[in-house]
């Protein structure tokens, strides 16, 4: 590992370890509040490992944006950390300044955001659902349609016509967002990027934060199978306890395995189309794995909100579906497999 | 965070390098192959294929060049087996030597068993059988009862051995036998046993797709000479222990139906179904994550490190994989499996629906494999 990996991933889990409590979380539940940890996340650089220096960031590769994700994963940290990194990284790779403060990322490339005018005059109009974090974001990075082409832009939400709040289970902001005819700075799609990037990368994301919190929900239930004594043992003494709590270790070593590919493969140059559609669809598929197991060994103290390991499940449950879900991907990889042909399928598993 | 290590590898160079060798050697010797052919994956038979393999140099390729080895690295081992398996080559006369009995002579075999051992390995010549299990010592190894008796210039061996793979063809076996009864896992030892041993009687056991794959092994006064214990008296159990986890490492772990998912997908671009055309994706999604991970299992044997945990990690999630493939065929395509008649996807589907049982037994059953993965959780 590099050595700004080592420190990036120190600082994430020093950060995160130390102030993403049950206290945090339930506050975060019930109010909204992150209890003033965004302002140490922005502060220690953490939302712009792929912005360059120049602009302010930290110069990293995709990896180290990794551990930056599955961290967060790993921690429930309720902060928008995964829709920041990528709408700066976004952001100044289309040439568009990068955004200070929360950010988001919104995808209408299908047509639902329309970019009509030039230069200042530019104006987005539009509608999109369940927009990540889109209540508290100060910025998104949107792609859209110009002319029938596809281009970047950067709006204030400040500028939406309406915001509409929607959460997902883990009472993360996933907000409808319309604009009419809102100011939006505009820039070319960059032609190394396909017209659906919010959707691929925030799948890519999503993904590593899946791993890690599938990694916490193991460490989690191994604590607690060896604390929780039952008929005079600890739950883990029992091999009934143990095959269950094997598969979802399984399970989670799937997970993060996969979910680093399409990571690897940016900073190697490679298309990470199909790494991205094998991380989330594997990943979406193992999460449910990892919360069942996780509450059957818990027993009735996991089932109460007074107990910490909702916070994961919940997470678990949620992100599973969002950017795509595992039948979602799997038919984008099956179509592939399907117009390649059969003599082409093992060269696919084997270049990724 | 993590129990585990998976650590990413990604093939140097020269192993990719390797690959459209591999695969133009594949295309020519298997030109006759059916898919039910294929089918048998690893479990496919063919001395003479096994010669030309070793005639290539991809045989003890791991090996130092002392022995005939060719010094190279674990990664092109990898590419060589990647494709052998996925092509389904019938490997099994070589394999179980490649991958764990020559191993097992470099790490504790004398000089002289390396000497004359090795080099019949490389080429091809030499295939191994594996004398663990027997009648009442399955998963509970140690239970092993097949006596080796000290005698005059070596040991005499009796007792049964049974489900042993491929042992009517081969021409050795590596038997785990019992030279003390006092001591349950430190009175075991490890025996070179030449097959045409006197008093060794060799019996097919029928499987029940009706091949003969595994056999059951007496031995009557079997004299096995003093140069052909490996290691030293009482340490086959640890010995046992480290071949294992080179039994366990490999791709075969997770490839074992990839004709069925070729048939599967052949199917699919036909009638572009879409059940079929989504499970044709998920299933390359588990395939390229397990992948990955054996991959970096490879990353461990190319470092040295001990890969026993992750390998049983990698053969448990890939069992599960692997034996999932036939049912969701089944459920998926609306045809019956066939044994004579019917066309590729029925053949195949039916060899490997009867096959599958298996997958999550040899080398080590599902259950044991989550009990030693249990234990690297710190849960035993
Ligand atoms: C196709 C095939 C090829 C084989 N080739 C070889 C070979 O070449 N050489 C060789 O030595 N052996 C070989 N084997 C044998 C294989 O290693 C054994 O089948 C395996 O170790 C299990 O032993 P068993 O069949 O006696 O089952 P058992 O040990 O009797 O187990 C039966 C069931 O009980 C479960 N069980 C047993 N103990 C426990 C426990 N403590 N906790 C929970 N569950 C448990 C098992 O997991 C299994 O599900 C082969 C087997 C097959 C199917």
């Amino acid at each position: 590992m590099s050595e700004l990996r080592n420190i990036l991933t120190d600082s994430v889990n020093g950060l995160f370890g130390d102030r993403v409590t049950r206290e945090l979380l339930t506050r975060f539940d019930e109010t909204g509040d992150d209890g003033g940890i965004w302002a140490e996340v922005e502060a220690q650089g953490l939302t712009r490992p792929l912005v360059s220096e120049e602009n302010g960031g930290v110069g990293g590769e995709w990896r180290d944006a990794h551990v930056l994700l599955s961290a967060g994963g790993f921690h429930s940290a309720p902060v928008p950390l995964a829709e920041t990194i990528l709408a700066s990284w976004l952001a100044e790779k289309a040439g568009l300044p990068v955004p200070e403060g929360m950010a988001t990322v919104i995808d209408g490339s299908d047509g639902s955001l329309k970019v009509t005018g030039e230069g200042s005059s530019a104006k987005l109009s539009g509608a999109v659902a369940r927009v990540p974090w889109g209540s508290k974001a100060e910025t998104a990075v949107v792609v859209g349609v110009q002319d029938g082409g596809v281009v970047v832009g950067q709006v204030r939400l400040s500028d939406a016509r309406g915001i509409t709040a929607s959460q997902n289970m883990a009472r993360e902001p996933r907000d409808d967002v319309s604009f009419d005819g809102a100011p939006v700075r505009v820039a070319h799609l960059p032609n190394d990027l396909p017209q659906d990037v919010v959707l691929q990368y925030g799948a890519m994301v999503r993904a590593a934060q899946i791993a890690g919190a599938m990694e916490k929900v193991l460490s989690q239930t191994v604590q607690y199978a060896n604390e929780r004594t039952q008929f005079g043992r600890p739950l883990g003494k029992f091999q009934a306890i143990q095959q269950e709590l094997s598969r979802m270790a399984g399970e989670a070593a799937s997970s993060g395995v996969i979910a680093e590919a399409p990571f690897a493969a940016l900073d190697a140059g490679q298309n990470p189309e199909w790494q991205i559609a094998a991380a989330k669809a594997r990943t979406s598929e193992a999460a449910g794995v990892g919360a069942t197991v996780g509450h059957q060994t818990h027993g009735a103290i996991g089932f109460t909100y007074e107990h910490s390991l909702h916070f994961a499940t919940r997470r678990l449950w949620s992100w599973r579906s969002e950017f795509g879900g595992a039948r979602f991907w799997a038919r984008r990889l099956g179509n592939r497999a399907v117009d390649r042909g059969v003599d082409n399928f093992w060269a696919d598993i084997v270049s990724g | 965070m993590g129990f585990f290590n998976f650590e990413p590898a990604t093939l140097p160079p020269e192993a990719e390098a390797l690959r459209p060798e591999v695969r133009a050697f594949l295309a020519e010797a298997l030109k006759d192959k059916r898919p039910v052919d294929r089918a048998w994956n690893w479990m496919g038979h063919d001395q003479d294929f096994s010669r030309k393999v070793g005639a290539q140099g991809w045989l003890g390729m791991t090996w130092p060049t002392e022995y005939g080895g060719g010094g190279r690295t674990f990664f092109e081992r990898y590419v060589v087996m990647e494709e052998m398996l996925a092509a389904g080559a019938p490997v099994q006369a070589h394999w179980v030597a490649d991958r764990q009995s020559g191993p097992l002579l470099l790490r504790f075999g004398t000089e002289e068993q390396r000497e004359f051992f090795l080099p019949q390995i490389i080429s091809g010549e030499a295939c191994f059988c594996i004398g663990m299990s027997e009648p009442d010592s399955g998963s509970d190894l140690a239970a092993t009862r097949t006596k080796a008796e000290k005698v005059d210039g070596g040991w005499k061996v009796n007792g049964t051995k049974v489900w042993t793979s491929n042992a009517h063809a081969a021409h050795y076996m590596i038997g785990l036998f019992r030279t003390n009864s006092e001591d349950k896992h430190g009175g075991l030892s490890q025996f070179i046993v030449d097959m045409k041993s006197s008093g060794l009687t060799v019996s097919p056991i029928i499987n029940l797709a009706g091949n003969h794959h595994f056999n059951q092994c007496v031995f009557e006064d079997v004299f096995v000479p003093d140069g052909r214990l490996v290691g030293s008296p009482g340490s086959g159990w640890n010995q046992v222990m480290a071949e294992l986890s080179f039994e366990r490492s490999g791709p075969e772990r997770y490839l074992s139906c990839i004709q069925l998912i070729l048939e599967l997908l052949g199917v699919a671009a036909q009638s572009r179904d879409p059940a079929m055309v989504e499970e044709v994706g998920r299933l390359s999604a588990h395939a390229l994550t397990l992948r990955r991970m054996s991959l970096s299992v490879a990353g461990k044997l190319q470092r040295g490190e001990n890969p026993s945990l992750e390998a049983s990690v990698v053969k448990d999630v890939g069992g599960v994989f692997e034996q999932s493939i036939p049912e969701i065929a089944a459920r998926l395509v609306e045809e019956e499996p066939t044994l004579m008649g019917g066309d590729d996807f029925q053949q195949v589907l039916a060899f490997l629906t009867m096959e599958a049982p298996s997958f999550s037994l040899r080398g080590g059953t599902r259950e044991i494999l989550r009990g030693i993965i249990a234990r690297g959780l710190g849960l035993r």
